[in-house]
């Protein structure tokens, strides 16, 4: 049955890979994106050299990150999900024997892999030639970037299924959706990382799933948490990865008694 | 064990009410009004293995939400199901390996992807063996000609290819128990041949037990052996086609060509006596309609050599008209004092067999009884020639309320559960 889980891993990324075209114009936008916050956050800098715990080196090497990291967690499972429930396919998706969020699981997973070889990696070395960037040394704190930002992925998709899934009370959940998306890229810490934020909006955000997609491995990478915090940081996300799953059996146990199939 | 065990199944939605006006939307917005909708009313029927079953009823009669609660996708609001052993919706994940479904209307094949690697990928999910799914893959191949589709992707596929290899698609892991859903609709007839020669051999080789629902009746007349017909989520008929056709057949019509001019008028004196009905079209043809209670050759014994008949050609009731004419009786059986005189013919339609209503109540609900009551007597004589036209009250209000509401659910919506009196679906011309 494994294998089957990995099949939906494959397929989606050769799916990814014959509209790749798609992409092109994606790494425009990323690069106009980090660019915009690099000269930014240098304007916001000027002469500090230090503001929120990030150095000027430092604040934009992690906006440049943050975005590359985004490419590759970033999916859009909530709309497939959403459209499914719309237009009734989700009917066929409960013939066959297996698990459906696995599988949009795993097919989130597919489209991340795309991403991360064909749109993250490569973008890293243009930004890193357009931009001087304040790469980490230590080899370990490349590991337990890689390591992070596959629990970004983790989180973020299970955030996603869970709004997503909202399509099963709401005859229209895409203001949920778009709400979530506004929602993850702001309080993750991809636009202004959560040390930037006041004090009592740091501890609410502290207590949200959001910082440990984008906030924690990028401050883990560009070197302002000290070993045993990023020990911490990975900690947080573990939690949330594994807390994330309990919402989400509930939700789909009442969705599957609510389930109707729209158009027959 | 039979195949397939239902037993007083009932599925309810809810369905939010929208209210009108500006007003009305924005309470909406606040406090929204649901409305409970009875899909399936507590139904109950057993289905041995290898039987060929067909599942008939207008648009919205239940039919698709009791095959997806069959197959597991939904959950009933109350009742007992078992298929193959299991109850399809609690083990879900190891009930669907021994079905396969097919959705008349929706693909299950990946649509970016060849036909042969989705079907390499359905083997995965099922955990076929390799060996084994060689086998049937050529069996199937061979069976549905699929050999030049395998390569294809399925989005360019013709609808028939794509039903084909549908079929397949449900079959790769060898289910022994089939599931259709309006399997031949917009399929031509050499394809719908096909597919239903296909569905035969599967069943007499295999074993298959298969259900399907469909519109088509030919389906059913070529493939099952037994039909269940089922009306605003009520079962109103359970049994075999041919006893549907025996109890619900009006009679059978003679038409006669004359080879020469013939009056009218001096027609109906020669069955003087009988309960039979002359529909003369001209002086060179004439119908004669004979009810089931009488021999066809007592008519003709007194008709033969009196009249110059030229050519002579008789017609059974067609499986459609009788099917209407069920469809219209079950409607017609709750009729409120007022809908008799709007609508006599369906009535009518079913009073031609008022004299097996009584018989037919222990399976009917009905339909029958009520309608005789409803039917005056020339309504009831004119049956033989009525061309029951079906014009449903508000078909448009139905599709438009689809758009948001379970198709299923739309037609109960449309009926409104509490007010059947209201109902005006039926409205029929009497002719001759």
């Amino acid at each position: 049955m494994a294998s089957a889980y990995l099949e939906f891993i494959r397929i989606r990324f050769l799916t990814m890979l014959a509209y790749r075209v798609n992409y092109y114009s994606g790494i425009v936008i990323y690069s106009l994106n980090i660019g915009v916050y690099y000269f930014l956050w240098k304007a916001i800098y000027g002469d500090a050299s230090q503001l929120g715990g990030f150095s000027a080196a430092q604040i934009t090497t992690y906006v440049a990150v943050s975005w590359m990291a985004r490419s590759f967690y970033f999916n859009n499972l909530d709309r497939e999900i959403a459209n499914e429930i719309r237009d009734g396919s989700v009917a066929i998706q409960m013939i066959r024997p297996y698990s459906y969020l696995l599988v949009k699981f795993m097919q989130g997973f597919g489209e991340g892999l795309f991403r991360l070889v064909m749109f993250m990696l490569p973008g890293l070395v243009v930004v890193m030639l357009l931009f001087p960037l304040d790469l980490p040394k230590e080899p370990w704190r490349w590991a337990v970037f890689f390591l992070m930002i596959l629990f970004s992925f983790l989180i973020n998709s299970q955030i996603n299924l869970l709004t997503g899934m909202i399509a099963f009370w709401l005859e229209n959940n895409q203001g949920v959706i778009s709400f979530k998306r506004v929602m993850v890229d702001l309080f993750s810490g991809v636009v202004l990382p959560i040390s930037f934020f006041p004090g009592w909006a740091r501890t609410v955000l502290e207590w949200l799933p959001f910082q440990a997609i984008a906030y924690l491995p990028g401050s883990a990478f560009t070197g302002t948490l000290s070993g045993s915090e990023v020990v911490f940081a990975i900690g947080i996300q573990a939690v949330w990865s594994v807390a994330l799953i309990l919402p989400i059996m509930l939700m789909w146990r009442a969705a599957r008694r609510r389930m109707f199939v729209q158009g027959g | 064990m039979p195949a397939i065990e239902v037993e007083r199944l009932r599925k309810t939605f809810k369905v939010p009410v929208h209210r009108e006006s500006l007003r009305g939307a924005i309470m909406d917005l606040f406090l929204r009004r649901h409305k409970e909708i009875v899909a399936v009313k507590d139904i109950s029927f057993r289905i041995p293995e290898g039987e060929i079953c067909g599942y008939i009823g207008e648009n919205g009669a239940g039919k698709s939400t009791t095959i997806k609660m069959l197959a597991g996708i939904l959950v009933p609001t109350s009742g007992r199901v078992e298929v193959a052993g299991y109850v399809p919706w609690r083990d879900r994940e190891a009930f669907v390996r021994r079905i396969g479904v097919v959705f008349g209307q929706r693909s299950q094949l990946w649509w970016d992807i060849g036909v042969i690697e989705s079907f390499r990928l359905l083997r995965k999910v099922y955990r076929v063996e390799e060996a084994d799914f060689r086998r049937r893959l050529d069996e199937l191949t061979e069976t549905l000609q699929l050999g030049e589709l395998l390569h294809r992707p399925v989005r360019k596929l013709s609808l028939g290819q794509r039903m084909r290899c549908e079929l397949a698609a449900a079959l790769l892991h060898n289910p022994s128990i089939l599931f259709l859903d309006e399997p031949t609709i917009g399929l031509d007839i050499v394809v719908k041949t096909q597919i239903r020669e296909f569905l035969k051999k599967l069943n007499r080789e295999h074993g298959t037990t298969i259900l399907l629902t469909t519109h088509d009746l030919q389906d059913i007349e070529a493939l099952c052996s037994r039909v269940i017909m089922l009306d605003e989520g009520q079962i109103i008929y359970d049994g075999s086609l041919q006893e549907l056709k025996e109890r619900w057949s009006r009679g059978r019509e003679v038409r006669f060509r004359f080879s020469e001019p013939v009056e009218p008028s001096g027609l109906a004196a020669l069955t003087n006596g009988l309960p039979v009905r002359w529909t003369a079209a001209d002086e060179e043809s004439a119908r004669l309609w004979v009810p089931r209670e009488i021999q066809v050759a007592d008519v003709l014994a007194r008709l033969v050599g009196a009249l110059p008949i030229q050519d002579m050609s008789f017609k059974e009731t067609g499986t459609d008209e009788i099917v209407r004419a069920i469809y219209q009786s079950g409607s017609a059986s709750v009729p409120a004092a007022g809908t008799a005189a709007d609508a006599p013919v369906p009535a009518a339609a079913a009073a031609g067999n008022a004299s097996v209503s009584g018989k037919a109540a222990g399976d009917v609900s009905s339909p029958g009884e009520e309608a005789a009551k409803d039917a005056s007597g020339p309504a009831a004589a004119a049956v033989g020639d009525a061309r029951p036209v079906k014009a449903k009250g508000a078909p448009a209000s139905a599709g438009a309320a689809a758009g948001d509401v379970p198709e299923d659910a739309a037609g109960q919506e449309e009926a409104g559960e509490e007010t059947p009196g209201k109902k005006k679906r039926t409205e029929a011309q009497v002719r001759g």
